[in-house]
């Protein structure tokens, strides 16, 4: 029997380099290929010419195929310009979890599928589950490193073509492999923030100034007066402390609230960001609805906390903080993703 | 080339015998080269390849005179990034990707110091008219010197005759037969050049460096058989061409091909060099279909490669009025002069399957 054909996504760091020896190693009919969704300058992600030269060079070593696919007409209509629309409103926005949905499991999954590959692999830290009454993405064995949470939205289709030879392994173990087989990648350093912002030349100011136009906003406390001032209301998340334009005050202040439409941030206590309930939009169960409690993630690596939804809410178990609108809430039950929705 | 490496491998600026022997193979190229193109010896610079040569070009010439730089919207990125980085003007195309004459006279003036438009466009394969371009240039800009890439032009066309009006023309022998790495600007007499690189004073001061001796006699050589063998390679090629052409037209639904007249057959064709087929698929992406085409064993591009590997979208189709969309579905197939029947049907065979799965596939 001939070896099975994969397509493997390789970014140019060291998850997906293992991610395409271990596959050679099992057998498989290996090709890898590099994303190419970024034309501007960056100093951190996956898509600069070095990071490109990387994979292309584990490849040689792997002796397998390599190619490089220009998908950067879809990465920005589908990650960039939302992540710039999402700011505007005064959301926080999850581009990894877009370029995930739209590109790595749907353009290339597509364009695999056309080039005659069943299977994509990806370097990613989780699992694909076989529950027997249908597939879960699961947590990565590697709770630090765990990417379940940006993965969640992937299909029962899309699920059954995805391998993710890492899910099993340690990052430290990852590393050791990538070190005993000699490749350049293994002390790499882990990306880091989102891909296609350069914090050489400004950071998220200076590339949402360069597509958008921002909005100085006012700083107001609790009673409604004015304590200060930010550049951008744009660029305020709930949560935030620093960079508020408040001087004098001896408590730390976070920003409450963020309201764009009159660009006015409210500054409180960390009290005043503890929660019981938190409005969700756009609940999605993988499987059947779960009543009761499960595991709420709100964040790509935070911790989870226990809650149930009931009437397009999250009641949680014990207060917690808010959650800023925009982001990914993913639920999870025995480290089974189970469901998802959008924080209102 | 080979006796320059292993025999007489002394630097050719060296005052010893062996220097010497280089230096007469150096300059017996420089006249083998200066015939092909139609200068005087003196006017040969060699260079290390056609994009140093652009650079030098436009460069080269705006820092000696200063004034405004200006070139046609469809050059190599060698030529448009200079311009654009001096902040010169870009000439539109038509719909065939000739330059725009009207559009020319209004973009230039008396402070133009140079006008580049390059012989064959290196994507499509169309051949413009220096002669009448360089008639709207001595009109309306009198004191601009015209440059004229001619890389992709020298396989197939007679350079010497079609690039007279030139003052300044780049070349490239990996285009032609000889190793990658050298070519050649040509600077007519009393064409002022600054040096963009300096040290040793080499080729009239134009261009410091020692010479890649073996690379420039191996470029000479080249050019010599390429000139002797012309005719007969652009009447073969062009009819494979012509046969793969119409072939992919005739069996391929959806198939634009660019840079051509309508009417079809070889006639249409008559403004692109032979060895150039160029067409846009709707509906496919080009990526996609060179993957399968290299399966196929077919080694072929679309637009031009960016230094990741990957294609980018094409400035070239775009300046010529071709949406986006249907531009991303292009494919360029290069013939050359040991291309055969068997290939043409080969390709015509790999193309018609690949393009019919990808459309079936939705990718």
């Amino acid at each position: 029997m001939s070896a099975v054909p994969v397509l493997v996504a390789m970014s140019g760091g060291v998850d997906s380099s293992v991610t395409a020896a271990l596959l050679k190693t099992q057998g498989y009919d290996v090709t890898g290929v590099t994303m190419k969704l970024w034309g501007g300058v960056q100093d951190s992600g996956c898509c600069s010419v070095s990071d490109v030269e990387d994979a292309r060079r584990v490849a040689d070593q792997l002796e397998i195929p390599h190619h490089v696919f220009n998908f950067g007409d879809d990465f920005d209509e589908f990650v960039v310009q939302p992540y710039v629309e999402a700011h505007t409103r005064g959301q926080t926005p999850n581009p990894c979890i877009e370029c995930n949905r739209h590109l790595k499991f749907d353009k290339l999954l597509r364009r695999a599928t056309a080039l005659g590959f069943d299977l994509v692999a990806t370097g990613h830290h989780a699992r694909v589950v076989d529950t027997g009454s249908g597939l879960r993405v699961g947590r990565g064995a590697d709770t630090g490193k765990d990417q379940s949470y940006v993965l969640h939205m992937l299909t029962q289709e899309q699920l059954s073509r995805v391998v993710l030879p890492l899910g099993d392994m340690v990052k430290d173990d990852v590393r050791a492999l990538a070190t005993e087989l000699g490749l350049r990648t293994a002390d790499k350093p882990d990306s880091q923030d989102v891909c296609f912002i350069a914090h050489t030349t400004g950071g998220r100011q200076n590339f949402l100034e360069s597509r958008v136009e921002l909005t100085p906003g006012q700083v107001v406390d609790g009673s409604g007066e004015v304590v200060g001032s930010v550049d951008a209301i744009e660029l305020v998340t709930i949560g935030q402390r620093k960079g508020l334009g408040v001087s004098g005050v001896v408590a730390p202040l976070y920003a409450t609230n963020v309201d764009v439409s009159t660009a006015t941030v409210t500054i409180g206590s960390r009290r005043d960001l503890v929660v019981e309930r938190s409005p969700v939009r756009g609940l999605h169960w993988v499987g059947r609805a779960v009543h009761g409690e499960v595991d709420v993630q709100t964040s790509a690596h935070g911790s989870t906390s226990l809650g149930s939804i009931e009437d397009g809410e999250i009641v949680w178990a014990a207060p917690t903080s808010k959650v800023a609108p925009g982001q990914s809430v993913v639920f999870f039950e025995n480290d089974l993703v189970v469901g998802s929705a959008i924080a209102d | 080339m080979m006796p320059m490496l292993t025999d007489c491998y002394a630097n050719p600026s060296g005052a010893h015998k062996m220097a010497r022997e280089a230096r007469r193979h150096l300059d017996d190229a420089r006249d083998v080269l200066a015939e092909a193109v139609g200068c005087a010896p003196g006017d040969v610079v060699f260079t290390a390849g056609g994009t140093e040569a652009d650079n030098l070009a436009v460069f080269g010439v705006q820092a000696a005179r200063g004034g405004s730089v200006a070139c046609a919207a469809v050059e190599h990125h060698a030529v448009l990034l200079p311009v654009e980085q001096l902040g010169g003007k870009i000439i539109g195309v038509d719909h065939l990707g000739l330059v725009d004459l009207d559009n020319l006279a209004l973009q230039i003036d008396a402070d133009t110091s140079l006008v580049s438009v390059g012989l064959v466009n290196g994507e499509t394969g169309v051949i413009q008219d220096l002669v009448a371009i360089a008639e709207v240039v001595r009109t309306h800009a009198p004191s601009a010197v015209i440059h004229t890439d001619a890389v992709q032009a020298f396989p197939w066309l007679d350079v010497a005759t079609l690039a007279a009006p030139a003052d300044l023309i780049s070349i490239a022998g990996h285009k032609f037969g000889s190793p990658k790495g050298v070519g050649a600007l040509i600077v007519r007499e009393g064409v002022s050049v600054s040096a963009q690189q300096v040290g040793g004073g080499h080729e009239r001061g134009i261009r410091s460096g020692t010479h890649n001796a073996p690379g420039i006699v191996a470029m000479a050589a080249a050019a010599a058989a390429t000139v002797v063998n012309r005719d007969e390679t652009v009447g073969r090629v062009a009819a494979l061409r012509d046969t793969l052409a119409d072939g992919l037209l005739a069996t391929v639904p959806g198939t634009h091909e660019t840079g051509v007249t309508s009417g079809g057959g070889a006639a249409s064709r008559s403004g692109k060099i032979a060895g150039s087929c160029h067409i846009c698929f709707e509906g496919i992406e080009s990526e996609a279909l060179l993957f399968l085409l290299e399966r196929d064993g077919i080694f072929a591009s679309a637009a031009s490669s960016c230094s990741s590997g990957a294609q980018d979208p094409s400035h070239v189709l775009a300046a010529m009025g071709y949406s986006r969309e249907l531009a991303g579905g292009s494919l360029r197939l290069s013939l050359g002069h040991q291309s055969i029947e068997s290939d043409v049907a080969a390709a015509l065979d790999a193309v018609a399957t690949s393009v019919q799965r990808l459309r079936e596939t939705g990718s």
